[in-house]
């Protein structure tokens, strides 16, 4: 364990260092989310319906968003990504470690020093100028907290699948495109997940994405009451058990077929 | 107990082959066409501990091959084989837990840290006890000049330097077995005299057994005792530089630097094979003709400045026996 932790404190340390990447990233943020609450309140104020989750509910949703995107916007691991593609990726195998934890665990390092970096100054100024609320009660922020634990836990079980996937398709750009569209709008994202219309409810609720970012911004706002929150996370768990499962089996073939590029 | 033996390795690869133009890719997709390399054709072969071995061969011929399957990456299809007691692709972690591997064309540190960090992560990746990684580390800074270089990130040095490094690197949990994988290449004269040194020194003072396989038959002389040439999966020679030597030619050189650069020079027992200005290069075969006759005639017969008696360069050799294989 300790050369995981090793591994997992390194290149926390190392991916601290980008700041200025963080302070771009802060500032876009910031924009965008100004833009989302803007059409929300657009819409809420057009509408007379009772909608499923209150006006200020949305605003707490849209920064909290903001703060955590990196958990949702996967991007492949550059450097396992270049391994693959060199064909040298085999040589990992040279370490006393399972390749499957220390790219897991890299993945970890990425979701949790660039989210922290942006997340911090986000939760200070939306929570002072923008209208995000403390979370409902002590008992949603510590739901919020461990969910959120759990979040980063499930995205670097999907972010190492992907990786993992480069192994088949070496280039890995097309999935690194084309997962984060998809999660971003099954993970809430864009619009939060119980404004989707009925019909849709049973497969957002199935799928993996809602504990990314959906599952912990609801337990935080307490529109999922605390009582719930034990099946919420028993969800993210779940699939990150199942997604971590899938990832080991494909790594193994991966391999194995992947040598054969070395020479 | 001999550190490898290997018995018989086979190892095949089949490799997808794309037939050229549109018209084949399609085809590629409903049908793909195989093509079966044998990489490794029978290769045995056992270690000592202590022994300094160069393992060449042209690329492609089976070298890396041989160093995965060693090192527990690569599960051959046949054969058997033992590194430091272990079967290695059933034992990796056991296995890669006492080998040590620098590739020439690849660094083992990571790139954004300072190499303090690195070697810091290896001393915790390979459970290396504070107090004797202090030790050795303190050692290898000594041995191979290190201490300017530690804090420096690693994507900032010369090539040179970050061999260094990775040498140092695949050091620091004192392996008894090292496979060498070009460490030389690309290194300036400098640093090339000083990786070799270094490994001379380690295979000598500390009795690592070290594996190196290079192009840079410098490399080889300078350094190995033993010398496996391998080709098409098969090792074609294993022995002595000098058993090698015999093995492929007897034939030696005559360099005879003349004061007049046009004249002519011939010899019944010599043939020219090379003449660069004043200076001429006589290849004669020794059995048949004893070299100081043949300097006696030379030097009666032209005016000579210097002149001086050589093996042919090893490059030579081992491109002569590719041949032979060939033919």
């Amino acid at each position: 364990m300790i050369a995981y932790w090793a591994i997992l404190s390194a290149r926390f340390r190392a991916l601290l260092q980008y700041r200025a990447a963080a302070a771009a990233g802060f500032g876009t943020q910031l924009f965008w989310g100004l833009i989302r609450v803007m059409i929300f309140g657009a819409f809420y104020q057009s509408s007379n319906a009772v909608q499923p989750m209150s006006y200020q509910d949305v605003v707490s949703y849209v920064w909290l968003g903001q703060a955590m995107i990196l958990l949702v916007l996967f991007r492949p691991d550059v450097e396992v990504q270049e391994m693959i593609r060199s064909g040298t990726v085999a040589y990992e195998m040279l370490r006393p470690l399972d390749v499957y934890l220390v790219w897991f665990t890299r993945a970890v390092a990425m979701r949790t020093a660039p989210v922290l970096l942006r997340a911090v100054p986000m939760f200070i100024v939306a929570g002072l100028l923008l209208g995000l609320k403390a979370p409902a009660s002590p008992q949603a922020a510590c739901l919020w907290a461990l969910s959120t634990a759990m979040a980063v836990l499930l995205s670097a079980a999907i972010g190492t699948l992907m990786t993992v996937s480069m192994l088949w398709t070496i280039a890995g750009d097309g999935i690194g495109r084309l997962v984060p569209a998809a999660t971003f709008i099954l993970s809430g994202m864009i619009v939060p997940l119980p404004l989707f219309p009925d019909w849709a409810q049973p497969v957002l609720n199935f799928l993996p994405f809602r504990g990314l970012a959906d599952v912990p911004f609801r337990l935080y706002t307490g529109h999922i009451a605390p009582a719930e929150g034990v099946a919420a996370l028993a969800h993210q768990l779940a699939w990150t058990v199942a997604l971590i499962a899938l990832g080991r089996w494909l790594l193994v073939r991966g391999m194995r077929r992947l040598v054969v590029q070395g020479g | 107990m001999p550190h490898i033996v290997a018995e018989n390795l086979v190892k095949t690869f089949h490799i997808a082959q794309r037939r050229p133009g549109i018209w084949g890719a399609f085809r590629g997709l409903v049908h793909r066409r195989h093509r079966t390399v044998r990489a490794l054709d029978g290769v045995s072969f056992s270690v000592e501990p202590g022994e300094l071995i160069g393992y060449i061969g042209p690329n492609g011929a089976g070298k890396s091959t041989t160093v995965k399957v060693l090192s527990g990456i690569l599960v051959p299809d046949g054969g058997s084989c033992r590194v430091l007691g272990y079967v290695p692709w059933r034992q990796r972690i056991e296995t890669v837990r006492r080998i040590g591997v620098v590739f020439g064309q690849r660094t083992q540190l990571w790139w954004d840290l300072p190499v303090v960090e690195s070697f810091e992560l290896l001393r915790d990746i390979y459970r290396v006890p504070a107090g004797e990684h202090r030790q050795s580390l303190d050692e290898l800074i000594e041995l191979l000049d290190l201490g300017p270089l530690l804090d420096v990130p690693v994507r900032q040095l010369s090539l040179g330097q970050r061999m260094r490094c990775d040498l140092a690197a695949s050091l620091l949990h004192a392996p008894e077995l090292l496979f060498l994988d070009e460490p030389t290449i690309g290194l300036d004269a400098v640093s090339k005299l000083a990786v070799r040194d270094f490994i001379r020194r380690l295979n000598r003072e500390r009795g690592v057994t070290v594996i190196l396989t290079t192009h840079d038959m410098d490399d080889i002389e300078e350094l190995c005792s033993r010398v496996m040439v391998i080709a098409e999966g098969r090792i074609l020679s294993d022995g002595p530089l000098e058993s090698l030597r015999a093995q492929v030619t007897r034939e030696r050189w005559l360099i005879v630097d003349l004061v007049d650069p046009d004249e002519e020079v011939t010899d019944p027992d010599a043939e020219i094979i090379r003449r660069d200005g004043e200076r001429v290069c006589l290849r004669f075969d020794p059995s048949r003709t004893r070299p100081a006759e043949l300097i006696a005639r030379v030097t009666a017969n032209h005016a000579i400045r210097d002149l001086f008696v050589q093996d042919p360069p090893i490059e030579q050799i081992i491109a002569r026996l590719y041949e032979e294989r060939q033919s």
